[in-house]
C-alpha cells in the first residue's frame, strides 16, 4: 500500500508498504530517518518515541498505515538547523549521553514534558520519563538535563 | 623528570577535565549511525532459526519450503559452513549452525536472506526440522555427578573449570564464631538496548567488510575468518554504533550468519535481531550456587573463610573458566583472611549458555560473602560497617592467591566515607504516593513501610588476568591543516558507551598539547586493542594511545632540533610551540611540521600477570584490584513485599579520574545494573527453557525505579598504572546488589538468600 504522511513539517510519501509494517518500520527503512530506535517492539522501552500529530507515542506500536494523512515528528525534525533544541543541548551538556541509544526517544519524551509542564518537579520528571528505559546511566544525569532544560526553555520564555 | 615524562598540555580538553563526547551531538540529533541503522540499496535481510528445545538430536532438516517463499535468496545450515562450523572466545565448543545436536533453547540451527525482514523471518519459520528431543540437564549440581550426560563428550566432563584456592591452613583453623550460609544468584541479562546487529557487505577481492556492534574486532575477526575458512585479512570489521554492551558482545552473535549470507548471494546482508530474539542471542550473566563458612575471633577477626561456589555456564564455554578464575580469586572480597580454602566450578548444563557481564563472576562472590559478614557482623553483636573496617584490606594486604595488593586499597575508607554520608530525610507523614513502594499502583500510604539501611564493599580485577597477553595497539599522527597542528588518534578499541572516544583525545590533547584531535573509526585495519571489557580500556588502550603520543612528541622535538639546529635537550613542546628555557618560544608547531607527518604505532601491554597455580590458586593472576562501596536505604511494604530504594551512596577509588563526568556516569549505569539485580532483573528458566524473554517480562530499573544516588571518587594513583588511574566500570556493579539486600533485611527481619529478593521472600508467601 502506499502511505502519505507529514514527517518533520514534509510530505513524505512511502510505496509498497507491506500491511504489518509498523510506523517506526517505515521511517527507518522507507523513509531514511533511522533516528528513533527498534529496542523492545512493545511499546516497554520507549526508544522509538515520535510524536504523532503533536502526542508522544511508541511508533513501533502504530501501523504504519494508521498514519495516513497525519503528522509525525520525529528527534531529527526537533533542532533548527545547526541549533539544538534546548531539551538536545542539555543532553550533550550534562552526560545525560552514554551509548545514546535510548536517547532519542527520552529527548522527544523530555521535550513533550517541558512543553506540557515548563518547570517540572523531580517527580514529575520520573513520572513523565518512565516509560523510557536507559541501560547506561542510571537516570542520574537524564534528570540533570532535564532540570537544565526546563530553566533554559523558561529562562528563554 | 625525563623528556618522556614531560607534559606538553596546556589546552584545554585534556586529562582530568570532562570535555563533552565527540559523538553527542549527532547522538542527540538521532544521527548517530547505529548496527541497526546501517542501509544500502540492494541489502538483503538475514533472519535466524533458533531450536526450542533445550537438548535434542538433529534427525534431519527440510528447507524446500523456505526456498518457495517468494523473495528468498538464500537458506543455509551447517552443511553450507565454508570453514570450521565451531567458534568459542576461550574455548572453541559451539558451532555457528547446530549440525547433529542442539545443546540450548534458542540455538542457531538455520539462516535465511531475503529481501524484507518479514519475508526472511517467515521463511524461516517454514523450515522443517525433524527433532529427537533429549532429556536436558538443567541442574548444575545435578551435571557435575557421575552418571551425569556429558554434554560436550570431547571435554570428558561437564565441569568446565575447577578452580582450587588453598591459603594457609583453613583445616585445622578453629574460630570463636563461625557462620554459614547458602545463597543464589539469578541469571541476569545485560538487556542493553542496542540489539544485535550489523550488515555484511562483499568486497571485490572477494573478502567481506562487515560493520558490527562489538566489544573486540579483533576476536570476532579471527573466529569469522576461522568459520568462513578466509584468510584473516579478506575479513575486514568496522565498528558500527554500539548501544550498550556490558559484556554480551564479546561473543559472537550474527557475525557469521550475516557473512556466510553475503558471501553465498553476494549482495550486502543485514540482520538485526528483535528483543526476544535477543534474549537468546548473546550469553548471560552466571547463575551462581555458594556456600559459605565465615570463622572469625570473638573481636570480629577473620580467622577462615570456606567456600563452594558452582557457577552454571550453560550449554556453551563461552568465558565461563575466566568467569570462574573471578570468582575464585576475589572469592572472599577485600578483606584479610589468613586461612582460605576455595572451590569454584563452572560447568556445562542445557541452560542458556553464559558468560561475561559487568562484573563478571565478582558480581555473585560479592553477594555471597557480604550476606556472610553481615551474617558474621549480627552472630558478633557488631556493626556491620564495623567488622568490614576490621578486616579491611590495604595496600600491602596478601590475598588468598598469595598476590600482595601493591597499590592504593582503601576499602575501609571507602567504606567510612558511606557510612558517614548523612542519611536522607525520614519518610514524610503524608508521603508522595510516588516516594513510597508500589508507587501510583496506590498499594499503601505508609502502614506497613519500614527503613532499611545496608552496607556492602566489593573487589574487582581490572583487565584479563591469569597470564594472558593483554595489549592495545595505538597509532597517532601528528600533522598540520592550513597550519594549524591536529592530531589523529587511531585505535580499534570499541566505543561501546563508555565514553572511549573522549578519552583518548583528552590523552592526545593532553600528551602534544594539540587543541584538535581527531579519533578515528575504530576498525581492523590497525592492530588489536584487545576488549572493551574488564574495565580495562582505560587502563590499556589509554596506556597505548599515551605511549604513541610520547613517541611523536620524542619525535617532533627530534625534528625541532634538527631544523633549528639547536640541542635536543631542554625543547619541549607546548601549546602548539616549541620552546626551550634557554630560546624561549623557537617555532610554531604547525609551520615547524609543514607537510611533514609525524607516525607512530605502539603495541602496549600491561605488567604481565602469571597463571594460578592449578592446585594450590596460588599465583600473581591480577594486574590491578579495583574498590567500590555503597549504602542503599529503602523502605519496603512488608505486608506486601514491594521495595522502593530511597537513596544508594557510593565511594569508589579510581585512582585517577581521566574524564571526571564519565566516572560518575559509570559509577551511576553500573549501580543502576546492581539494584536491578538485587530486586527485579532474572532470566527465569525452567526445565531449560526460558519463560521472560521481553522487556515486559524481564524488567529494568526504570528511572521510578532508580534513586538519587550520592558519589564520593577517591583518586588515589596506581604508581603501575598510565596517570594512576583505576578501571572504573565494573566495581559498582558489585558492591550495589548486596548493600541493596542488605538494606532489605535489616526492614524485614528476613534472611534473603537469593537474588533478585522477590515480593515473596519478603512475605513468606512463596
Amino acid at each position: 500500500m502506499r502511505v502519505n504522511v507529514e514527517v518533520n513539517g514534509k510530505q513524505r510519501t512511502a510505496d509498497d508498504v507491506w500491511e504489518g509494517e509498523s510506523l517506526l518500520y517505515v521511517l527507518r527503512e522507507r523513509l531514511g530517518l533511522p533516528g528513533a530506535k527498534n529496542a523492545c517492539e512493545q511499546g516497554e522501552c520507549g526508544s522509538c518515541t515520535v510524536y504523532l500529530d503533536g502526542v508522544p507515542v511508541c511508533s513501533c506500536l502504530v501501523a504504519a498505515g494508521q498514519t495516513e494523512g497525519r503528522s509525525v515528528r520525529t528527534v531529527e525534525g526537533l533542532a533548527d538547523g545547526d541549533k539544538l533544541d534546548p531539551v538536545q543541548a542539555a543532553f550533550v551538556a550534562e552526560g545525560a549521553v552514554q551509548c545514546g541509544f535510548c536517547t532519542p526517544g527520552l529527548i522527544v519524551a523530555a521535550h513533550d514534558l517541558i512543553a506540557r509542564t515548563p518547570n517540572p518537579s523531580d517527580a514529575e520528571i520520573r513520572e513523565a520519563l518512565a516509560g523510557n528505559l536507559c541501560r547506561c546511566t542510571g537516570y542520574e544525569k537524564i534528570m540533570d538535563a532535564v532540570r537544565t532544560a526546563a530553566a533554559a526553555a523558561g529562562g528563554g520564555q | 623528570m625525563t623528556s618522556t615524562e614531560q607534559r606538553s598540555g596546556t589546552v584545554a580538553g585534556g586529562v582530568g577535565e570532562s570535555p563533552t563526547r565527540p559523538d553527542g551531538v549527532v547522538k542527540v540529533r538521532g544521527e548517530f549511525a547505529y548496527s541497526s541503522d546501517l542501509w544500502r540499496e540492494d541489502m538483503l535481510w538475514g533472519a535466524t532459526l533458533r531450536t526450542p528445545h533445550p537438548y535434542a538430536r538433529i534427525r534431519s532438516i527440510d528447507i524446500s519450503e523456505a526456498l518457495k517463499l517468494p523473495g528468498v535468496k538464500a537458506v543455509l545450515t551447517h552443511e553450507d559452513v565454508p570453514g570450521e562450523n565451531i567458534y568459542g572466545l576461550e574455548h572453541p565448543d559451539q558451532p555457528v549452525l547446530a549440525a547433529e545436536v542442539v545443546r540450548y533453547q534458542g540455538e542457531p540451527v538455520a539462516i535465511v536472506a531475503a529481501d524484507h525482514p518479514e519475508t526472511a523471518r517467515r521463511a524461516a519459520a517454514r523450515i522443517d526440522i525433524d527433532y529427537e528431543v533429549l532429556e536436558p540437564v538443567v541442574d548444575s549440581e545435578a551435571a557435575m555427578a557421575p552418571d551425569a550426560t556429558v554434554l560436550h563428550p570431547d571435554h570428558g566432563s561437564n565441569v568446565v573449570r575447577h578452580v582450587p584456592i588453598q591459603h594457609g591452613d583453613p583445616d585445622s583453623a578453629t574460630a570463636d564464631v563461625v557462620v554459614t550460609g547458602e545463597y543464589e544468584v539469578g541469571m541476569q541479562d545485560q538487556a542493553f538496548l542496542g540489539p544485535e546487529s550489523g550488515l555484511a557487505v562483499p568486497a571485490e577481492d572477494g573478502g567481506i567488510d562487515l560493520y558490527v556492534a562489538t566489544q573486540w574486532l579483533h576476536v570476532d575477526q579471527k573466529q569469522v575468518a576461522v568459520a568462513l575458512g578466509m584468510p584473516v585479512d579478506k575479513i575486514r570489521l568496522h565498528l558500527a554504533g554500539v548501544g550498550g554492551a556490558f559484556g554480551a558482545r564479546e561473543d559472537l552473535s550474527m557475525q557469521v550468519h550475516a557473512c556466510m549470507l553475503a558471501q553465498y548471494t553476494g549482495k550486502p546482508v543485514k540482520i538485526v535481531y528483535g528483543r526476544e530474539e535477543s534474549f537468546f542471542g548473546h550469553v548471560h550473566r552466571h547463575p551462581a550456587r555458594l556456600r559459605y563458612e565465615h570463622g572469625a575471633t570473638k573481636d570480629g577477626k577473620l580467622v577462615y573463610v570456606k567456600t563452594r561456589m558452582v557457577l552454571d555456564g550453560g550449554a556453551y564455554a563461552s568465558t565461563t573458566a575466566a568467569v570462574a578464575g573471578n570468582a575464585a580469586t576475589l572469592g572472599v572480597g577485600p578483606y584479610v583472611v589468613p586461612n582460605v580454602r576455595i572451590d569454584c566450578y563452572g560447568v556445562y548444563t542445557n541452560n542458556p549458555p553464559c558468560g561475561a557481564m559487568r562484573g563478571f563472576g565478582a558480581v555473585q562472590a560479592c553477594f555471597g560473602y557480604e550476606s556472610q559478614m553481615d551474617k558474621l557482623a549480627a552472630a558478633l553483636g557488631m556493626d556491620p560497617v564495623e567488622l568490614r573496617v576490621r578486616n579491611a584490606i590495604d595496600e600491602g594486604a596478601v590475598m588468598p592467591t598469595g598476590q600482595v595488593v601493591d597499590s592504593p586499597a582503601p576499602a575501609a575508607r571507602l567504606l567510612e566515607l558511606v557510612r558517614d554520608r548523612p542519611l536522607p530525610a525520614e519518610r514524610a507523614a503524608e508521603a508522595d504516593l510516588r516516594d513510597l513502594p508500589g508507587g501510583v499502583s496506590n498499594t499503601t500510604h505508609g502502614e506497613g513501610v519500614r527503613r532499611g539501611v545496608g552496607y556492602a564493599i566489593g573487589i574487582k580485577n581490572v583487565g584479563f588476568s591469569e597470564g594472558f597477553d593483554d595489549y592495545s595497539t595505538a597509532r597517532v599522527r601528528l600533522l598540520a591543516v592550513d597550519g594549524e597542528p591536529l592530531v589523529s588518534v587511531h585505535t580499534a578499541a570499541a566505543e561501546v558507551g563508555q565514553g572511549l572516544v573522549t578519552l583518548q583525545a583528552q590523552i592526545a590533547r593532553t600528551e602534544l598539547g594539540v587543541a584538535q584531535v581527531s579519533v578515528e573509526q575504530a576498525d581492523t585495519s590497525v592492530g588489536s586493542a584487545g576488549s572493551s571489557s574488564a574495565s580495562r580500556q582505560s587502563y590499556v588502550t589509554g596506556g597505548a594511545v599515551r605511549e604513541a603520543c610520547r613517541q611523536v612528541r620524542d619525535a617532533v622535538l627530534d625534528l625541532a632540533a634538527q631544523r633549528l639546529d639547536v640541542a635536543r635537550a631542554g625543547l619541549e613542546l607546548s601549546g602548539g610551540k616549541i620552546a626551550s628555557a634557554e630560546h624561549g618560544v623557537l617555532v610554531e608547531l604547525g609551520e615547524l611540521l609543514g607537510s611533514t607527518s609525524i607516525e607512530r604505532i605502539v603495541e602496549w601491554r600491561h605488567r604481565p600477570t602469571h597463571p594460578l597455580d592449578p592446585v594450590t590458586g596460588q599465583g600473581n593472576a591480577h594486574v590491578q584490584y579495583a574498590l567500590a562501596a555503597h549504602r542503599a536505604v529503602v523502605d519496603v511494604d512488608v505486608d506486601l513485599g514491594l521495595i522502593k530504594v530511597v537513596e544508594l551512596a557510593c565511594a569508589q577509588d579510581v585512582g585517577k579520574a581521566i574524564n571526571p563526568d564519565a566516572v560518575l556516569g559509570q559509577i551511576h549505569g553500573g549501580t543502576a545494573q546492581g539494584l536491578g539485580l538485587a530486586i527485579m532483573e532474572e532470566i527465569q528458566v525452567s526445565g531449560g527453557v526460558v519463560r521472560n524473554p521481553s522487556f515486559t517480562d524481564y524488567l529494568i530499573p526504570t528511572i521510578l525505579d532508580m534513586p538519587p544516588m550520592a558519589v564520593d571518587v577517591l583518586e588515589l594513583a596506581d604508581p603501575h598504572a598510565p596517570y594512576g588511574l583505576r578501571g572504573v566500570g565494573e566495581p559498582p556493579t558489585i558492591s550495589s546488589t548486596p548493600a541493596v539486600v542488605a538494606a532489605i533485611r535489616a526492614a524485614t527481619g528476613r534472611a534473603l538468600t537469593r537474588i533478585p529478593v522477590r515480593p515473596e521472600h519478603i512475605t513468606s508467601t512463596d
